[in-house]
Formats: C-alpha cells, structure tokens, sequence
C-alpha cells in the first residue's frame, strides 16, 4: 500500500482511501484531502517533517505521521 | 429593529479586514467564555442597529476544534438574522466547502466573494448567477482590502434579514443519503427549531457526538435511524462522516466546473510561489529564519530602538515626569507621608513598571502583526514544526521564546498567533522560564559574589531555561490535561501578500490596550499590598510607616515563611524578602536585599553586598537561589498577561503554581545534590528528598505517554480502524 508519506517530491498523487477515524480523518478531509482528489508534493521542510502540498489549489502542509493515513496511487 | 449579522469564513480569506471595513472603530474586543479564541462584536459603520459578530476562521463546522465549536454554537444558539460568508475567490473550492455547511442552517446567507481584484487579474471569471443558484443563496463580489463591495454585502444581508424569509439548502448529497437525511428530519421534527432541521438531521446522520448528546433520542429511536445510516454506509464502504465530506465535496466540484472558468490551469508559478521556493527553500530556509528573527529581536529588544525607547519609558517618563511631579506636589502641598508614598511609590511607580513595557510590546506587535500579515507566520511553524512538536509545543513557539529572553510580558502576549489552544497554554506556562532582560542583575549577583564574575554563571542560566522547557514540555504533554485527542497537524501555508497598514495597526493597538487593562487592575493591586507590606510595620513600638526598611511587615512576613527555603540553601529572611520583592519587577530584587542587608542603594548587580553574601551563603546555595528566581512566578505584570491570554482563573493559578513548584523542585535537586557532589552540603532528610523529586523527574520525563506519542496515536488509531 502506497502512503503520501512514501510519494517523491514533485510527484502527482491520487488520493484513494483515508484511515483513521473521528477528529483525525475528518481534520484531513474537511481541507479537502478526499477520495479521488490529486495531491502534488511541493517540497519537504528543512528539517525533514511536514511535507508540503498543494491540493485543490492551494498550499497545505501536513506531518509524515499524519501522510502515512493517506493511501494514494 | 436591531439585527445581529454573523461574519463567517476560512481563516485567510480576508475575514479581519472586512471587519475592520465595516464596523471601523466601533468593535468590541474579548474572548468567548472559557476558552483563549478571540470574540469580537462591532456595530455597522452608518447603521448603528446592524450588530455584526466576527465568528472564528474556521474550515468546517465539525465538533473537534475548539474555534469550530464556538462558531457552531453561537450560529445553533445565539440565532443570528443572518450570515455572511466571506469565501476567498482565489480558493473557491476550499471555500466553498464551509458554505455548503452554513447554508444548511436556514439562516439568509450572502455569500461574499473575496479578493475579486486578484480573480480578475489573474483572468478568472466567476459565474454569480450560476453561483448563487447553485447554493441557494445571494452571492456578492467583494475586495475588502480595496473597500470594494463589503458595505453592499452588508446592506444586502441586513435586508435578508428583516424579510425574514427562510432559506431552502440544495440538494448537496446523492439519493440515497439524502432519503436517509430526510427520514431523520422527519424522526425529530418538533424537538429541533424548525429553521435548523435540516443542519440537526445531517449532524445526526454524520453521528456528531455534540449533536447526539443535546438530542438525547430515546434508544429505540437512535436503534432505527441507525440502520438507515449504516445501510447507507454499506452501499457506499465508508464511514457517514466521510460521506458527507466526500459528497460536499463532489458538489463544490461540480458547482465550480461550472461556475468557475479559470484562465491558467493550477500549476503555473505565481509571485508568491516563487517567493516561497526561497523562503522555505530546504537549505535557504533556516539561514533566512535566522536573519528575520535577528531582525524582530533587535529592533524590539535592541540597543537602537527597544532599549532606549523601554529606558526613556521607565525612568524619564514614570521615573521623572510623573513620579517627581507629582511627589513634588503633595510634598508642596503638605499631603500626609503615607499617602504621598502611597501615590507615587505605591501606584505610580506600580503601574509605570508595567507601561514601561508598552511601547517595546507595541514595537514588537507590529512586527508580529505583520509577520502574519505576510503570510511568513504559517511557515515558521512549518519550518520550526520537527523540533517543538516533540516538546507538546507549537513550532510557532519559538518567536515567544525569543521574545521571552526580552520581556516575557510581551513573550506570553505573542503566544495568541498559535493556533492550537494546547500548545498556546503549553507555551504560555513555560515562556517564561527563559531568563528575561530584568533577570539580569539577578545573575550578575551571584556570579559576581559567588563565582568570581564566570563566564559560565549566565550561560548555565539560559541553558537551565531552555531545559526547563524542554523538560516541562515532555512531562506536560504526558498530563491528562494536555494528551487530549489527536489532531493530525494540517495547516494551510496561505500565499504570501503585502501586509495591510490597517490590519497591522489594529492588531497591535489591541494587543496592547488588552494589556494596559489589565495593568490598572490586578498588576495594580499586587503592586499596591507589596508596597503596603514594605513600607508599614512596627517601629518604636508603634504601628505605622517604617524609617528602617527591615522592621516591615514584609521583613516579619519573610522572616515567618523564610523556612520554605531553608531545604534550598537559602532559608533567611533577606533572600525571602527579595524574592518576594522580585514579584513587582525582577530587577528590584537586587535593590531589596540590598536595603535588607542595610545599603542605602547598591549597583545594579549589588556589587555592595557580594562579600556579605560570600559570607552567608554557600556557593552553590547562591546558584540555588539564582535558579529558583529565575524560573518561579514571574513579575506580576507577565502574571497579568497570563491570566489575559489564559482567560480562565483555573489555567491562570495552573500556570503560576506549576512554575513556582517546578523552580522548587529544580532548586532543591540542584542545591541538595550539587551541595553534597561538591562537599557543601551534607546528607540530610531533604536530601533523600531531592533524590526523591529527582527520580519522580526522571520518571515522568522517560515513562511512556499513557496517552501514546503523535505518531503513535496515528497509527493505534488506524490499526484499530482496520480491524
């Protein structure tokens, strides 16, 4: 199963399922991380965590940890 | 008729400037009750008896967070006439997704349409008629920044709601789910407001635990509404909540496809995308960090504008110009000696300690101000996130812990740029455990009675602050009170923009009023019974002001608690004396165990008294006695910018009490075991019981988080999920 958190910096991705569950995946998704949506990896912070994204049109950064529920293709 | 108006929308969308534009100065600045978000109400400039109400930038209208709970029960409970929902152009699909949320509560909505000069310029076009017929509702183009529309979006809403009419939502989901939302309409008809059926009957299909809970359905009720949901849960594999999100979604996207022609496709590079590829650039990013908060630390805190600005504040301004002046005129005019002290020593010199602080804090809250105007603030927690996040800390943090080694006032003030109502306590309560500028001549002191001026005394003193933090971090995030649920850590990076002059003014002007406040009242009284304490006692025989400062109440009063101290090394009535003294301003703790010890007035770093002290003190209990000053209660004017930022009395005397306990704990450890390691202490009860502290430290330092590690949580989560 293939994570955002293994997507390459600049790739293209496609959101298939969400896990977790209550506040966890609904954070995720009411910024509008859902099924089907396209996820472009800008770029990694300096440090190494959170990455940063670009989806629906605009920047959104979010942590390895919390990548790792977004299976995507 | 008066009518109350909500203004709603995603955090960025330009929601504070049109604010700002249509209420001017007419605003009311507080917090919601209980809790750190902001509240502000304001009148319509040109309608005085149209109230609009500023809601929380928030993304949705879940139950998690706690700016979407506020939001969520002012529009359920306080039933504003009407909303408007300002929805930023250039991010219409985000957007959109809380219109389709807000809509759903019957209240007439005007949808304002932000930020419409950058649509055009970037050669979009939005379809409003379509639009609007889409959502159900009025859709107006506005550019707050430019005053362009607000006023007509105002007027508009303010006319919805005197016709009253009530709103028919869309038809947002599929079939099957709306049939199941419509059954559970019906199932509670009568026991919601007519207006808000719609709003309650998806909340109940979404299993909101708020929503469920203020039901209360009888569970033979709940069992067969229940199996609508899960029947549809079924044909779609997917949990109800993500349903709907999925749907609201998929609407938006069909509405925008529609609406919406966009010029470019999305991945040209705009101005602010080429900024941030430098900005957070992974090489250039840390240097660039550093230059910024250089550049905010000097200006506010500097030997070019901060400190002089602070100095001529304190001494010519409070110092000369009031203090003198006015001791002047009632010395003139034969006013009592008490009352004269009273005046000028008492509140004068009580509530000038604290403006003193007011013009560095304005300085510094420009910057801040338009830091986050700018767009940079989102990216210094991104950049910053790795490190403070393991503390139970924000990454924006760090600007108050760099303020903090200024003036934790200011410090504890800046904390209201993070989101996150538990990091902001965190960060609240262990900001100032970084020594501060008046905690200098404390250090100074001791290196110089003890230690011979080495260079490792005020070095040892900040490391000891920046552990401190990383300690209290570790051992608070463990706490119930602070584990909490998890909430993953997404976070819009809003593209960067010129700041606006007025956003940037007002912010500053009322973080600063905010804390002028609160300086006439409790910084004011805590001044005023120290100075009472200090000035009043026995002498001669008879009650009154003392000549000799060591026959005051407050030498009696140390004197009675001096014991507290005595298992850190420093258990006598002067050093007592001090660091109560040191409550009113940190630097005066020098100056009072001067007079203690008998000096008329001793250099800033009590040069005077070092061989006195060498004398009475041992070494290690005089570094005891620095580390417990530095970390307990801060000054009473930082206390007061800790109760305004906590809002509750409850984390207030939580915040206090904690650090005053912590600086304990760390002195004894410090003094008992470093004294017996160095020879100058010998092995006593209090020993064993700093052993003690020390293992419980250890403990709650390495134990594992009952309550699981971020990452950790994450995956319980999805393991059980799963199953």
């Amino acid at each position: 199963m293939k994570t955002l958190k293994d997507a390459k910096v600049g790739e293209t991705v496609t959101v298939v399922r969400l896990h977790g569950e209550g506040a966890l995946k609904r954070r995720i998704m009411d910024m509008g991380v859902t099924k089907g949506t396209e996820i472009y990896i800008r770029k990694v912070a300096p440090l190494g965590d959170p990455l940063e994204t670009t989806v629906r049109g605009y920047e959104l950064s979010i942590r390895k940890a919390d990548a790792e529920l977004i299976e995507v293709r | 008729m008066e009518v109350k108006i909500a203004l709603a929308g995603n955090p960025n969308s330009g929601k504070t400037t049109m604010f700002n534009d249509l209420t001017g100065s007419n605003q009311r600045v507080g917090n919601w009750p209980g809790v750190t978000v902001e509240k502000k109400e304001g009148r319509l400039k040109g309608a005085r008896d149209v109230v609009i109400q500023d809601l929380p930038g928030i993304y949705s209208l879940s139950p998690y967070t706690l700016e979407e709970v506020v939001a969520r029960s002012y529009l359920v409970n306080e039933k504003p006439d009407a909303i408007i929902n300002i929805v930023d152009g250039t991010n219409i699909e985000r957007n959109l997704y809380l219109t389709t949320q807000l809509i759903e509560l019957g209240i007439p909505t005007v949808v304002a349409v932000n930020m419409i000069d950058v649509v055009r310029k970037n050669g979009d076009k939005i379809d409003l008629k379509k639009l609007g017929a889409a959502l159900g509702c009025e859709v107006m183009e506005t550019s707050a920044l430019k005053g362009e529309g607000s006023h007509e979006a105002a007027r508009r809403a303010a006319e919805l709601a005197r016709e009253g009419r009530r709103v028919e939502a869309p038809s947002v989901f599929d079939g099957s789910v709306e049939h199941a939302i419509a059954h559970i309409e019906e199932s509670i008809e009568g026991r919601v407001d007519k207006r808000y059926l719609r709003w309650y009957a998806i909340k109940v299909f979404e299993r909101d635990e708020k929503v469920l809970e203020e039901l209360k359905l009888e569970p033979g009720l709940w069992k067969h509404i229940d199996e609508h949901i899960s029947d549809c849960e079924r044909e779609m594999d997917d949990d109800a909540e993500s349903i709907i999100t999925n749907q609201r979604y998929a609407y938006i996207a069909r509405v925008v496809s529609s609406a919406v022609k966009k010029k470019q496709s999305g991945l040209k590079m705009t101005a602010s995308d080429k900024i941030d590829r430098i900005v957070t650039d992974r090489i250039a990013a840390l240097p660039i960090f550093v230059v910024i908060m250089a550049a905010v630390y000097w200006i506010a805190m500097g030997p070019v504008i901060g400190t002089p600005i602070t100095d001529w504040t304190n001494d010519v301004l409070v110092g000369e110009w009031c203090m003198e002046t006015v001791r002047g005129w009632m010395e003139g005019a034969a006013v009592a000696p008490w009352l004269t002290g009273l005046v000028v020593d008492g509140i004068i010199a009580g509530v000038g300690a604290v403006i003193g602080f007011v013009p560095q804090m304005l300085i510094l809250f420009v910057m801040l101000s338009i830091l986050e105007d700018v767009g940079y603030m989102a990216r210094i927690a991104f950049i910053m996130d790795r490190i403070f996040r393991k503390f139970g800390l924000s990454g924006k943090s760090f600007i108050p812990m760099l303020i903090g080694s200024g003036c934790g006032v200011p410090a504890v003030m800046a904390s209201r740029t993070i989101e996150n109502e538990r990091d902001r306590r965190m960060t609240i309560m262990t900001t100032c455990f970084i020594p501060c500028s008046a905690k200098l001549p404390i250090i100074g002191m001791i290196a110089g009675a003890f230690f011979d001026n080495a260079w490792w005394v005020a070095t040892s003193a900040y490391f000891v602050g920046v552990l401190s933090i990383v300690i209290s971090g570790i051992i608070l995030k463990k706490l119930k009170a602070f584990a909490g649920d998890a909430a993953p850590f997404v976070m819009e990076l809003p593209p960067y923009h010129a700041p606006a002059a007025g956003n940037v003014l007002r912010a500053t002007w009322e973080r600063g009023w905010s804390f002028i406040k609160r300086a006439f009242t409790v910084i004011l009284l805590s001044t005023v019974i120290i100075w009472f304490l200090q000035s009043f006692g026995s002498e001669n025989g008879a009650f009154g002001m003392v000549e000799d400062n060591n026959n005051s109440l407050l030498a009696a009063v140390g004197g009675a608690v001096a014991f507290i101290f005595v298992p850190l090394g420093f258990g006598t009535w002067q050093a007592t004396v001090g660091a109560v003294g040191g409550l009113v301003a940190k630097e005066n703790l020098v100056a009072i165990m001067g007079v203690c010890y008998g000096f008329a007035e001793v250099a800033e770093a009590g040069d005077e008294m070092w061989s006195i002290l060498a004398a009475d003190y041992s070494g290690i209990a005089g570094y005891s006695f620095m580390v417990f000053n530095l970390l307990c209660a801060p000054c009473f004017a930082a206390m007061g910018a800790i109760k305004r930022e906590m809002n509750s009395p409850k984390w207030t005397l939580a915040a206090i009490g904690y650090m005053c306990g912590f600086a304990y704990c760390m002195s004894l450890v410090i003094y008992q075991l470093g004294g017996l390691i160095l020879g100058q202490v010998v092995f006593g009860f209090w020993t064993a019981v700093a052993l003690a502290v020390l293992a419980g430290m250890l403990y709650l330092l390495f134990r594992r988080n009952p309550y699981g590690e971020y990452g950790e949580r994450l995956r319980g989560k999805r393991a059980s999920a799963n199953a």
